[in-house]
């Protein structure tokens, strides 16, 4: 932040965090505009400042302006906007204090802590959470540095309890065994959502310990994941993963959308009569507004061919959540997946469940021919032989993988037969085009047969190639 | 009835009278929109109550709800502002028998009584308070959205022919999208930016017993959870809120005042609508949990 916050001492207060706040939302990569953060400042004074909760709704209406860009505001208000300190009576990480945690004063016996905690978790509402959250890092969480500073870390709370472990003991305790399955159902439910509540809990208690300790700017850094549009596809958490399969749908639609002839271009057409003298009749019939026939909207015809080899796995699970947006958007979309072989796979993701459709592929599409490492050449080359036939002078081909071959043929001229059947061939690396041709990458073999081979990598890079495929 | 709201609480009050309760941040933002006079950016998936908080605005305010339902292919003509040719042409073959010159003519017929007003210009040339609702955004072309920008920031539209009209009413504006495209940064800018997802626990259940005041707090209580297990799934069509409230009703209508296994088989087809969904959702209600699953 330091290159970017102006240094003027004369800013102080709520005036000056707020700036500190916009500049570290800016570097999480929000695009906060100048007009934005003076709107967050008409917002702050138009609220109640003891309230943090509207401060929060009050903020993030004016600094964001999209939802995958709430996650990071969060982390971020936390860091900035954090909650009032300790719980009354906790001695503050005094300086010095015995090494050992089980023997400060007023640490409770862990045993005696877990019980404490379940009863919370089956009963108690949102502050007795909160609280549970607050005295475990307090307690187990903390690690004595070699300077005498206090450090917080998560992993050493969880190490007391095995949040697992914990779900199992809460429906032993519940006893809903023997229940109907609808309520059994409602109270894991139940238990889930309160255990989540309280991971997130002590994420929020550490991360305010570590800003008191160390200030907001050198936390903001470390804290906050890209953006889910910006999240490399190999590096994708569970949650970036249901946002991705949101923002894929418009993407493909989008996609689908360019690859068809563009319909309003209706001024071209001929004249349409028999519309535009029913116009006339409200004009006296004077033809001022003449109708025209539009063209003929050609469906899209699109043939995706997918490497779905371990080597790309987290890439290809992506791909195949591309694909089946895709398919659930147009019918003409014909998906072929492979590993060292090729199959067709449009059929198993027609029935628009994703997960049953990547449980089916493995099980029923024949993708493996010799060993099960990828093989584009013999890929392409079956493709070539059995398939081609169904390419048309209208149909773009979207090949995606990482090309790399294992060292075996190549075949471009598999790839270049395919390429020549079809109107484009797009090709969809999700390697960084420096590496391309590095190691057993044959990248620009293949490239050299394709329209356009780009790095797709994240779905910002995915919403590129899409602006530019016309 | 004062118009503006004089505070969060007394907006809280007043959506609440006007049959819409709403959460912290949706109190929050329609507060600020109304301090502030930026219009506010709704979005969030089908069934969430955005078209109804405009509704609700508008009841709470006291004002005229204007809306503007957008679809692919709406244009000026449609959305701002349109000519009366008809009217035009009988000014003009009126003239022709009389003695008025051609230049009068001409400023006669490019007169306001030759204006049709639609949504867009109504809303800022009324003279009483006004709630514009601009709804699905998202559905209409790229190009139109320039077109909202003037009226966004400066609440004003210009007519060649005319000069520039001026609210005198500043109207508040409610815009809903269901994101199936990325707005532009410029209309997202010039906007207050609400994202409504499905409202929690409470709020459902308080939303219930406030549209369906006769199902008793326990069965309330039940359905807004199974609503909650469902809308985890990834179902192709999560149930809205609506969808909860008449699976209540149906409830009653059955006579049942609590739900396990068999009465939800026999009546999810209220808020499960495709076929998939509904073994998905059938599925995971009556597999009982387990824990190692998890």
């Amino acid at each position: 932040m330091s290159a970017l916050t102006p240094p003027d001492p004369s800013l102080k207060g709520l005036q000056a965090r707020l700036l500190d706040f916009h500049h570290a939302l800016r570097d999480a990569g929000v695009a906060v505009s100048i007009s934005d953060g003076m709107d967050a400042m008409r917002a702050a004074a138009a609220v109640d400042l003891l309230d943090r909760d509207v401060l929060r709704e009050a903020l993030a209406a004016t600094l964001t302006s999209s939802a995958s860009h709430r996650i990071a505001f969060d982390t971020l208000f936390d860091i900035y906007f954090p909650r009032t300190s300790a719980l009354p009576g906790e001695e503050e990480a005094p300086a010095g204090a015995s090494p050992d945690g089980s023997a400060r004063p007023g640490t409770r016996d862990p045993m005696d802590f877990l019980s404490d905690l379940i009863e919370q978790l089956s009963a108690g509402g949102d502050a007795e959470l909160r609280r549970m959250a607050q005295e475990a890092v307090g307690q187990f969480g903390r690690v004595e540095n070699a300077d005498g500073s206090t450090s917080y870390f998560a992993y050493r709370v969880y190490r007391h309890f095995n949040l697992r472990g914990m779900l199992r003991r809460l429906m032993q305790e519940a006893g809903i065994e023997d229940a109907d399955d609808l309520v059994s159902r409602l109270q894991v439910d139940e238990f889930e959502e309160r255990l989540r509540r309280f991971r997130e809990e002590i994420d929020a208690e550490i991360r305010r310990r570590q800003v008191e300790s160390r200030g907001p700017e050198a936390i903001a850094r470390r804290a906050v994941r890209p953006l889910p549009e910006d999240v490399d596809f190999f590096s994708i958490t569970g949650d970036e993963q249901a946002h991705m399969r949101r923002a894929v749908r418009p993407l493909a639609r989008k996609l689908a959308t360019r690859l068809a002839v563009k319909r309003r271009r209706a001024r071209d057409g001929t004249l349409d009569v028999r519309r535009t003298l029913r116009r006339a009749l409200g004009t006296g019939g004077v033809p001022i507004d003449p109708a025209y026939r539009s063209k003929k909207v050609h469906r899209p015809e699109l043939v995706l061919i997918c490497d779905v080899s371990g080597s790309v796995a987290a890439f290809a699970k992506f791909t195949l959540m591309f694909t089946h947006a895709l398919q659930g958007q147009f019918s003409r979309v014909r998906s072929f997946a492979f590993i060292d072989t090729v199959d067709e796979v449009t059929d198993l993701f027609a029935d628009g469940d994703f997960g049953a459709g990547m449980a089916r592929m493995t099980q029923e599409a024949d993708l493996v021919w010799l060993d099960g490492h990828s093989d584009y050449g013999h890929a392409f080359e079956v493709f070539a032989q059995r398939y081609v036939k169904t390419l048309t002078p209208r149909t773009t081909v979207l090949v995606l993988g990482d090309a790399r071959n294992n060292y075996r043929a190549a075949n471009v001229w598999a790839l270049k037969e395919i390429s020549d059947h079809a109107k484009r061939t797009f090709w969809l690396n999700p390697e960084p085009a420096g590496q391309w041709d590095s190691g057993d990458s044959i990248a620009m073999d293949y490239a050299r047969v394709c329209d356009r081979m780009v790095e797709c990598r994240n779905l910002t890079q995915l919403a590129e190639f899409i602006e530019t495929v016309v | 009835m004062p118009t503006e709201f004089s505070g969060l609480p007394d907006t809280e009050q007043r959506l609440a009278a006007a049959g819409y309760l709403p959460s912290t941040s949706i109190s929050t933002v329609t507060y600020l929109a109304d301090r502030l006079g930026k219009p506010v950016l709704v979005e969030g998936p089908a069934g969430v109550g955005k078209t109804e908080l405009a509704k609700a605005v508008a009841t709470a305010k006291g004002a005229r709800l204007v809306r503007l339902q957008c679809y692919e292919g709406l244009d000026e003509a449609k959305a701002l502002y349109e000519w009366n040719y008809s009217k035009q042409l009988l000014r003009i073959q009126a003239a022709a028998g009389g003695d008025a010159t051609w230049a009068q003519t001409h400023d006669d017929i490019f007169g306001r009584e030759y204006l049709l007003t639609r949504p867009l210009l109504e809303a800022i040339s009324v003279d009483t308070p006004t709630v514009l609702l601009i709804d699905e955004i998202d559905k209409v072309d790229f190009e139109f959205e320039a077109l909202l920008l003037e009226i966004l920031s400066d609440f004003q539209v210009t007519i060649p022919e005319l000069g520039t009209v001026a609210a005198v009413h500043q109207p508040y504006v409610v815009l809903t999208s269901n994101s199936t495209r990325e707005l532009s940064e410029a209309l997202k800018r010039r906007c207050l930016y609400l994202h409504m997802d499905y409202p929690d626990i409470e709020r459902e259940k308080a939303i219930v017993l406030a549209r369906v005041p006769e199902v008793p707090e326990q069965l309330a209580d039940q359905l807004v959870r199974v609503v909650r297990s469902l809308r985890n799934l990834d179902l192709k069509k999560s149930p809205s809120i609506s969808e909860t409230l008449d699976w209540a009703r149906t409830l009653l209508a059955l006579g049942y005042d609590s739900i396990n296994a068999d009465v939800a088989a026999q009546t999810l087809n209220v808020v499960v609508k495709y076929q998939a969904d509904m073994e998905k959702a059938l599925k995971h209600l009556s597999v009982p949990p387990d824990p190692s699953l998890n």
